[in-house]
């Protein structure tokens, strides 16, 4: 049984919170000729390893670490888009 | 048709203010501010890309502004072995448009960096024809995103080259890690296309035009569009 | 009286847009009438103190706001002032601490987007900013974030606009944990006759929204500004900065004003479209009818209130002849902006509000600024302000004469002494290439104004310890300090702008202190000869019922003749140093009693205005005249402290002996006085300088020479430059 697992934890601006980024980057398609982009949300996507007992204190530490690192609750939410045991031949270490 | 600076702007190009004045008023010689939506040089001998946050630098610093219609007429401009010279934020876009190898990352520290360095002259180029290698320049630095990073092999491709044009180092010509704000690879603060008339460097020769406001090494590096100017009129 | 109005107010409505009972009976009396609940946000906010100086007001009338050199006093955007040949510079400074307090980063952010578009509102070119910083003390890890983030959010705005970041300050104490203060400050130039005011007229003129789209931003910022506790009454959403956007917004507004398209030109800014709307109906006498549904959104399904409050960043509102419409469009639309048509002028003074066909809004503009009630509240001092200041400050244990040096190095590394290179690193401040003396050189920055053979000096200060200990006082030395730093650089004072940071004005402690403090500002200016010409209020900084020190943050700017006339700290191998100014240090509200002692107490030293005069004026003609290029005030730390700093400056040593005025090792070393000024002077212009102070009757003092690799004080060990540099360089680590 693995003790290690690996999450991926997308964090994306609060809905309405303004976001210069994607404004700019869709305008930045638009010139390019890609008008049928209606709108772009630009965040941050994390690939973290983590030791844990099982997957719900793995969950349960990530989560924390989302909302007190990864993310910046006021301005932006978080998501743990997977969690999985982390396999030998897959890891990245 | 008079010979001109060009100096390119692209929304949120910051730079240019201080390109022109450098140009136009230190100088004295014909400038004009070309924009971003505009397709060809006629007119222009020397083009400047100067420094700024081009779109915001959303996505990545020069990222978007690569793109702009100016850079097609930028490009042939230099394939025809018209004297480019790219700044901080026109380096990056310079390195984004594949006029110039390799890519700007963020400052190894993270932080944007303000202040005054040193860089070392390595090798020829159009912009330093009117310097000698060794030289040392005393130069404005401004930016958040300077750490030049390149693969080994185009670094040595680099070197073996003679393409390093700037190396950062301290106030007697010694390349320290201490002297390297960003953590550039080999020191790198500027380098040149193979045909040297390509060059871009994070520091701002351009803000270093009057001892009045801090230096004026500056100076030595912007009168190489003299020549050009020269030669085209 | 709107006939398609449906809701009706529930009972204390008005307490949530924090208006008073009494303010709401008063409104229902002026209306005669219920509010709809648009008007009801509306009145919150331009009642709020933050719009409406609901608690300042009175006190203005003390301020001198006039001189021949101002153009433009309070109450415009920012104020302005004539620098001779026809050019003008504009500033203000404003507060952004609540915002700040919950979103470091983006609160300064957007704090410096503000103050940016007040300068270029007015038609002028922002050409610089600084900024006053205040948080609590770095132990606490919420404090160091605070620190990290409203420095880079300041940072990552200014840079990217290309406005060069060039002075300010940051001071720590415990007054400021979890309520920091961001203060910023921005300098414009522009011709004399090329400033616009934001005065609407023109009846059938358009009313037109330029920049960003509005979401549902800081709803209520304004009134938020306004309450004790920000973070459990912030419902709305955060403001994110977007630089880029405002850098656009910057050249076409400036483009705009030029083009003789626009009649008036005001930015979107606490209470936006309500608070814009109104002030230049306002200032113009008109009024002015807009209609909600024509502004862009940023988001679905926002009311027309949350239109109207919205505190959404980077918008400006024009004022536009029909005919020049289409130069307008043209104008914003080069710099890949959008504009929209959202009203027009009319004649009856009334601001209505559309909603399509409905209207939700309809109240005399003056309702909401001439009517917005002041309050004079009663004042007393807090007790143990009077026991702290009454301290008897002899009664601390004196440092024994071998101990000084070490302390010396322990205060050069403390935190409110320490190199502030760490913080204006992070700023670009070479950017527009204008900046002679940047930051860390000099008491001020000096800007050249090309083409001009003049230039401008700029400082911020306050001493908000000495504030806290006495208000009249401690305001006092506030505008006497950002004066003196001006002049150290040899720049006249011509005017001062103000930002008073105060806790609770209901309170009679606090108003105690505003009261006070006003009146400090007032007595000061007058002596020395310098208008207020422009000012912002920010009340209710306090946590847990603990208020700030009170900080009445003063940004001087001041005019060279020849900018290559100037001064810094940096002095040269075999100079004469001299101490011009009366000296006599005393510890009552020193860093060195509040960094050794853990102390804030005793009293504050005393302020001499017209001695302080004679000394400015006595060291600007003597920089003015080329025979002093080194100058530096002494300020927190005393005359060690700045003698050291001069010296790690230079990279040159001195020998000195400070002045036996007192007996305390401590206060000889470490105590503060006002209107003190070290100069350094080659060795022949010694007696010169001597003859011209004895004539302008101010105090000379030879202190010793420079020379050598360390500092060497009243005889001692020298102290190398090594340990002084290092020790004032990792203050921060």
């Amino acid at each position: 049984m693995s003790n290690a697992w690996v999450a991926e934890v997308v964090v994306m601006p609060k809905a309405g919170v303004n976001d210069p980024q994607g404004e700019a980057i869709l305008g930045g398609l638009h010139d390019l000729g890609y008008r049928a982009v209606s709108r772009v949300r630009a965040g941050k996507q994390f690939r973290v390893e983590i030791d844990a007992e099982n997957e719900a204190a793995a969950r349960n530490a990530i989560a924390e670490m989302s909302d007190r690192v990864l993310a910046n609750p006021v301005i932006e939410v978080y998501e743990i888009e997977s969690l999985t045991p982390l396999t030998g031949a897959g890891a990245e270490r | 048709m008079s010979q001109q600076v060009g100096v390119v702007t692209f929304p949120g190009s910051n730079g240019d203010h201080d390109a022109w004045n450098a140009f136009a008023n230190d100088l004295g010689v014909p400038t004009r501010m070309v924009d971003y939506r505009e397709t060809d040089l006629d007119g222009i001998a020397v083009v400047v890309v100067p420094g700024g946050f081009s779109y915001g630098d959303y996505l990545r610093c020069g990222a978007i502004a690569r793109f702009a219609p100016v850079m097609n007429a930028v490009r042939e401009f230099a394939q025809r072995g018209g004297p480019v010279l790219g700044i901080c934020n026109g380096f990056q876009v310079l390195t984004e448009a594949h006029l110039l190898p390799g890519a700007l990352l963020r400052n190894e520290s993270l932080r944007f960096h303000c202040d005054w360095i040193h860089v070392k002259v390595e090798n020829r180029s159009f912009w330093t024809s009117d310097v000698e290698v060794g030289d040392i320049l005393r130069l404005p630095i401004a930016h958040g995103d300077g750490s030049y990073f390149a693969d080994d092999e185009t670094i040595a491709r680099l070197e073996s080259n003679g393409q390093v044009i700037f190396r950062y180092c301290d106030a007697n010509g010694a390349v320290l890690d201490n002297a390297n704000p960003n953590g550039s690879r080999r020191a790198i603060a500027g380098i040149a296309n193979e045909g040297r008339n390509v060059v871009g460097l994070m520091p701002h020769p351009e803000r270093a035009t009057d001892p009045l406001v801090g230096g004026a090494d500056g100076r030595r590096i912007v009168t190489a569009a003299l020549s050009a100017l020269q030669v085209a009129v | 009286m709107p006939e398609a109005v449906v809701n009706s107010i529930a009972p204390g409505a008005w307490r949530e847009v924090a208006l008073s009972d009494d303010e709401y009976a008063l409104i229902l009396e002026l209306l005669g009438r219920e509010p709809t609940p648009v008007e009801l946000g509306m009145f919150g906010s331009m009642w709020s103190e933050h719009c409406g100086y609901k608690h300042t007001r009175p006190l203005f009338p003390r301020l001198p706001t006039d001189g021949p050199q101002v153009l433009q006093g309070p109450g415009e955007n920012a104020g302005a002032v004539s620098i001779g040949n026809g050019l003008a510079v504009v500033f203000k400074v404003e507060s952004h601490n609540h915002p700040s307090a919950v979103e470091p980063y983006e609160g300064a952010a957007t704090g410096v987007g503000g103050i940016v578009r007040d300068i270029f509102t007015m038609g002028a070119r922002p050409i610089a900013l600084l900024n006053s910083l205040r948080f609590g003390k770095l132990d606490d890890q919420r404090n160091r974030y605070l620190f990290d983030n409203v420095v880079g959010g300041i940072g990552g705005y200014g840079n990217c606009l290309g406005i060069p970041t060039v002075g300010g300050e940051v001071f720590f104490d415990d007054s400021y944990s979890g309520n920091p203060l961001v203060n910023a400050m921005c300098i414009g130039i522009v011709t004399e006759d090329g400033i616009v005011r934001a005065k609407a007229s023109g009846v059938g003129n358009l009313i037109m929204l330029i920049g960003a789209d509005t979401g549902r931003d800081g709803l209520h910022g304004a009134t938020f500004a306004s309450v004790d506790d920000p973070e459990a009454s912030h419902r709305g959403v955060i403001q994110v900065g977007n630089p880029f956007l405002e850098k656009l917004l910057l050249e076409a507004s400036l483009e705009l004003l030029t083009s003789g398209a626009v009649v008036a030109m005001q930015d979107l800014g606490a209470a936006g479209l309500t608070s814009s709307t109104i002030e230049c109906a306002s200032r113009g006498g008109v009024g002015a009818e807009i209609d909600v549904a024509l502004v862009p959104r940023r988001e679905e399904g926002m009311t027309a209130y949350e239109v109207m409050l919205s505190e959404s960043q980077e918008r400006m509102l024009l004022v536009v002849e029909p005919h020049g419409f289409e130069q307008v469009d043209a104008i914003v639309r080069k710099w890949s902006l959008h504009s929209s048509v959202i009203g027009r002028i009319t004649d009856d003074g009334m601001v209505r509000v559309m909603d399509g066909d409905v209207v939700t809004a309809d109240v005399p503009a003056e309702f909401f600024t001439d009517k917005c009630p002041t309050y004079v509240r009663p004042a007393a001092e807090a007790p143990h302000v009077v026991a702290a200041r009454e301290t008897d400050t002899s009664a601390f244990s004196d440092l024994k004469p071998g101990q000084a040096p070490a302390v010396l190095l322990e205060l050069l590394s403390s935190p409110n002494i320490c190199s502030r290179k760490p913080v204006y690193e992070r700023y670009d401040h070479t950017i527009l290439t204008n900046t002679v003396v940047a930051p860390g050189q000099a008491d001020a920055a000096v800007l050249r104004i090309k083409g001009q053979q003049s230039g401008i000096a700029t400082a911020i200060d306050c001493n908000s310890r000495y504030c806290y200990l006495d208000p009249h006082l401690g305001a006092m030395h506030a505008v006497a300090e950002a004066c003196r730093n001006v002049s150290c650089t040899g720049g006249r004072p011509l005017a001062i702008t103000n930002c008073l940071n105060f806790g609770n004005p209901e309170r009679p402690a606090g108003y105690f202190q505003l009261d006070n403090a006003v009146q400090g500002i007032a007595d000061a200016c007058r002596a020395l000869d310098v208008p207020v010409i422009s000012g912002n209020v920010s009340l209710y900084n306090e946590t847990a019922n603990s208020p700030v020190f009170p900080t009445p943050t003063i940004g001087a700017v001041g005019l060279l003749d020849d900018v290559c006339r100037h001064a810094t700290m940096v002095w040269k191998p075999g100079q004469s140093i001299v101490l011009l100014g009366a000296w006599s240090p005393v510890l009552g509200g020193s860093e060195f009693l509040s960094y050794w002692h853990d102390a804030v107490a005793g009293q504050p030293p005393s302020l001499d205005l017209e001695g302080e005069l004679r000394v400015q004026e006595l060291v600007r003609d003597l920089i003015g005249a080329g025979v002093v290029r080194t100058a530096h005030d002494v300020a927190l730390g005393g005359i060690a402290v700045a003698l050291a700093k001069m010296a790690i400056v230079s990279g040159v040593g001195a020998n000195v002996q400070l002045p036996r005025t007192v007996e305390r090792v401590d206060a000889q070393w470490f105590g503060e006085a006002a209107s003190a000024i070290i100069v350094a002077v080659e060795a022949g212009d010694e007696e010169r300088v001597r003859a011209n102070a004895a004539e302008a009757g101010v105090p000379f003092l030879r202190l010793g020479e420079t020379g050598d690799s360390g500092l060497t004080i009243n005889g001692g060990k020298a102290i190398p430059l090594s340990a002084l540099s290092v020790a004032h360089e990792h203050g921060f680590a």
